[in-house]
């Protein structure tokens, strides 16, 4: 029995460039690292989102919009909303990958994307709008 | 139909094993909770009504409860995440590391959350 792989079966530099971000062929752990640098960014950002909620307390609409009003704030908000919708969508894209094993799991995925970054972007106009509004 | 593993049904519960599904079903109560933030965010940018509204929802007696799950959940989820960047960088990723680290996360989402509600109450 011959060792040597047949010489069609050698993969050709044009089929491992097919390859090239189907799957892990080098850029396979970009999700898994996108998830742990959002992560990073989290920590400080919700950090600082819920103590300054705790702050605030029961606040009325004047006292919450003065308060996002202030540029720096309005900035950590979106940066937050940004790297937690992220870090959500790669989150739930695992959940659905381990749970779902019917039909419904690239719809599903697809549908989670989506609703992710429509979501952040209304969080982000309606940020944009309270803070340019002042 | 094959057994899966671990089988759910003969395992014991344990610390680890309790915290790690425990990681899954914070981050699932924690995206509620986002997206709860930005209904609040766009009702503060819609109108007097709209954040009325929402305010009323959030101090009512469910709404309380709910936050408070909601506090614990993410306390939880943000202690599991730290332990889980520790582990990717291979740092306390020994069985006694481990369980100490878990203890630890369990101890400060409990205290966390208690603070944030009971210094929230007094503002």
């Amino acid at each position: 029995m011959s060792l040597r792989v047949p010489e069609s079966r050698v993969p050709t530099p044009s089929i491992a460039a097919r390859a090239r971000g189907l799957g892990s062929a080098g850029r396979g752990t970009g999700a898994w690292r996108a998830e742990r640098v959002t992560a990073v960014a989290l920590v400080p950002l919700t950090l600082w989102l819920v103590a300054s909620l705790v702050a605030l307390g029961g606040a009325d609409r004047a006292v919450f919009l003065a308060w996002l009003g202030r540029p720096l704030r309005a900035l950590l908000v979106i940066l937050l909303l940004i790297a937690a919708f992220r870090h959500t969508a790669l989150g739930l894209q695992v959940v659905i990958e381990d749970y779902v094993h019917s039909a419904a799991k690239i719809p599903l995925l697809i549908a989670t994307h989506l609703l992710c970054f429509a979501i952040c972007v209304a969080g982000v106009l309606a940020t944009l709008s309270i803070a340019l509004a002042r | 139909m094959k057994p899966r593993s671990p089988n759910i049904q003969n395992y014991r519960p344990q610390l680890t094993s309790v915290l790690s599904i425990a990681n899954r079903i914070t981050a699932l109560i924690s995206t509620v909770a986002l997206v709860a933030f930005v209904a609040w965010l766009v009702a503060a940018a819609s109108s007097p009504s709209a954040y009325g509204a929402l305010y009323a929802a959030a101090v009512s007696p469910i709404g309380r409860a709910l936050l408070v799950i909601a506090t614990f959940a993410f306390f939880l989820h943000l202690c599991g995440g730290i332990r889980h960047l520790f582990w990717d960088a291979l740092v306390g990723f020994e069985l006694r590391s481990i369980y100490a680290s878990g203890w630890v996360a369990l101890a400060a989402s409990i205290v966390l959350t208690a603070a944030a509600w009971l210094v929230g109450r007094h503002l």
